[in-house]
């Protein structure tokens, strides 16, 4: 953490609060209701001017959702979403559009998220031409200092996307991102469609972007050692629900939930000399259509009571700054 | 390559290329690739996207598209048989029974109009002579084997029905039926959660100890490559660029390519401002450099020399190879002075 940042740590840029996004299932003759996929279920977390959150979980766990339903892409069912003190859950027209400025999204596969018939100069244009009149002409200077800025030639300003590789790519997004100057940006999955040696280049890039820009980023990833490297703080989604969030090297050194302890332990660590027990979850991740009773993690829990089978924990602070939900943490 | 001929290794690739037609020139997507695996071996073969690694697995199994991409030169040894020579029926006979191949994708790689019995005593009653009724209970105790629960329900379920998991384990089910001598797994949990690739990963090894198997492993993650093999392929360009022991590979690298890659993971216990990366990408198969090292573009102790002179894989240690300028066995013969 820079000096500047512990400064305004008491800042904060964002507040989610209570969030649930439920997708309905429709069904019967009617296509009434039947059933909701709790994509998110009770999320809140908050995060602070200048930091990086991160969010890890597996496929289906809601992470992305999350994201979505923070940028107002999906309406939530419930909670509040307040940004930059403002409640932009409710907000619709003009008055949305208007605070979109503010966060930026950049996304998971760099080969559909471009528009293949554009020129990366107008690419890169757009979200400013949404916003200011201004012409493709008087934007040119300012596209290409952002172009340089990811790491991209010059004369990319005239290319369009099929010439460029996936890392290539993806930078063209993050140029994009950043042409409002956005205050948050949420990356949803920026580098899992990348080679390592490509990966670390974006990540690197990202890294120095938030110092220049002062960026506050929201990473989901579903890498732990990718989240790890980026974030200031983690959370770790299950099903839907945040089960832990930590500062990282807490996470890391003493994670405190059985699921968090077996994501860790079961990354492949690239040191062959490294012999470790390994926590291995039987099972697959329920669905969020139909999620278990109580803790939605114990049906897969080596340490689940017949507590934890009827009520669910609620994410409480068990050392400062150290949040679980977890009945074995009960006092 | 000198090693004590104690035993003849189970597949022998020498000097294979594999070529692709592409407006009528061939341009070679594995070029001149050898190495040998033994009984009871896991090789790992690493590579970044568009390296040639699952090009030439695809040699290995003869499965390329016809008319499109051939082996050009080389042999393929298996088990003392010249690939090259069988038949497309004498190839039958040994896919599936003797070498067998698990894909990347198992949302993919299962037909969704059969049922997962149908579909895995296929296998069974294409290599053995048995009653459908035997091949039905072989398969329930196969999908036991793989840790399938209730697998007298799964034999009559259709892909659509289990999870990402549960088909990459169908799929595992599917290539041991016949207990093959060798398994060639093409990234194989890379399309799978972390928890449900460490349950593939400790089911693969579980069943390579039991079946005495040889595995050629592909992928990209070295924690993977770290975790399970015994020995490393790094192919760079189509070419192998490095070839040495599981611990050498990680603890003393010598190829900078392998240096920068191994640099370039972001590790959970370290705390690391920058990573390390390589600049730039692959050159795709049209713009491959005709001579000189194929990573000579990208690599920061590139010299002149690099551009001109290509390197040839060469042991500088006893069981470890090398294809670098900077080691004095990489010069070809003509060029040593």
């Amino acid at each position: 953490m820079n000096q500047a940042m512990k400064e305004r740590k008491d800042e904060v840029l964002l507040e989610v609060q209570n969030l649930k996004t439920y997708y309905p299932i429709k069904g019967g003759f009617f296509k009434r209701t039947v059933g909701n996929v709790k994509a998110v279920d009770d999320v809140s977390f908050e995060i602070l001017k200048g930091e990086t959150l991160g969010l890890v979980g597996e496929s289906g766990c809601g992470k992305s959702t999350t994201g979505r339903t923070i940028l107002r892409l999906t309406k939530p069912t419930d909670g509040k979403i307040i940004f930059d003190g403002k409640d932009i859950t409710n907000l619709a027209g003009t008055t949305l559009r208007k605070i979109r400025q503010d966060f930026q999204m950049v996304f998971q596969d760099p080969y559909a998220s471009l528009n293949p018939k554009q020129m990366v100069g107008d690419v890169v244009a757009e979200p400013i031409k949404n916003y200011y009149k201004k012409s493709s002409k008087e934007l040119k200077p300012e596209i290409i200092e952002l172009l340089k800025k990811v790491g991209l030639p010059e004369d990319a300003y005239y290319k369009y996307p099929h010439e460029f590789s996936g890392g290539q790519r993806q930078r063209i997004g993050i140029a994009r991102a950043l042409a409002l100057r956005p205050k948050l940006i949420i990356a949803d999955e920026p580098v899992s469609a990348l080679d390592v040696s490509v990966q670390s280049q974006v990540l690197n890039l990202l890294k120095e972007l938030q110092e220049e820009f002062d960026l506050t980023f929201l990473f989901i990833a579903h890498d732990l050692s990718v989240v790890k490297h980026m974030s200031d703080r983690i959370g770790v989604m299950y099903l839907g629900g945040i089960v832990e969030i930590a500062d990282k090297n807490g996470l890391y050194a003493e994670p405190l939930h059985p699921y968090t302890k077996a994501l860790i332990s079961a990354i492949p660590y690239p040191d062959p000399r490294r012999k470790k027990e390994r926590i291995i979850l039987e099972g697959d991740v329920p669905s969020p259509a139909n999620p278990p009773t109580g803790c939605p993690f114990h049906p897969r829990c080596a340490f689940a009571t017949d507590e934890c089978r009827a009520v669910k924990p609620a994410l409480k602070e068990v050392k400062p700054g150290h949040r679980v939900a977890c009945h074995l943490y009960n006092e | 390559m000198h090693q004590t001929k104690t035993e003849a290794p189970l597949l022998e690739v020498k000097g294979l290329k594999t070529g692709f037609n592409i407006d009528g020139q061939i341009y070679h997507a594995v070029d001149g690739v050898s190495f040998s695996v033994k009984s009871r071996q896991i090789v790992g073969i690493v590579g970044e996207s568009g390296c040639g690694k699952s090009v030439m697995s695809m040699s290995v199994m003869k499965l390329l598209p016809v008319g499109v991409g051939e082996i050009t030169d080389g042999e393929v040894v298996f088990q003392g048989n010249n690939i090259e020579n069988l038949s497309e029926s004498e190839m039958n006979k040994i896919r599936g029974k003797d070498v067998s191949m698990i894909f990347q994708e198992p949302m993919t790689a299962l037909n969704p109009v059969f049922t997962i019995g149908f579909q895995l005593a296929e296998v069974l009653l294409n290599h053995f002579d048995i009653s459908k009724q035997d091949a039905r209970e072989r398969c329930i105790s196969l999908l036991q084997s793989v840790g399938i629960s209730r697998p007298e329900k799964i034999v009559d379920e259709y892909p659509h029905q289990l999870s990402g998991g549960m088909r990459q384990r169908v799929m595992i089910a599917m290539a041991i039926a016949c207990q093959p001598k060798l398994l060639i797994a093409d990234e194989p949990t890379t399309a799978l959660d972390v928890t449900v690739q460490a349950q593939i990963l400790d089911l693969l090894k579980e069943i390579q100890e039991k079946n005495d198997m040889s595995v050629i492993l592909i992928t990209h993650d070295l924690g993977v490559v770290a975790e399970m093999c015994d020995e490393v392929i790094v192919m760079y360009a189509g070419k192998i660029v490095e070839r040495t022991d599981v611990d050498t590979l990680f603890y003393n690298p010598k190829h900078p390519y392998t240096k920068m890659l191994l640099d370039s993971i972001p590790k959970m216990e370290e705390v690391e401002e920058t990573l390390g990366s390589i600049e730039g990408i692959v050159p795709s198969l049209k713009n491959m450099p005709k001579v000189g090292c194929r990573f000579a573009e990208r690599c920061p102790v590139a010299t002149d020399e690099c551009k001109r002179i290509t390197p040839k894989l060469a042991e500088v240690a006893s069981g470890h190879e090398v294809s670098c300028l900077l080691y004095k066995t990489s010069y070809p013969m003509e060029e040593v002075k």
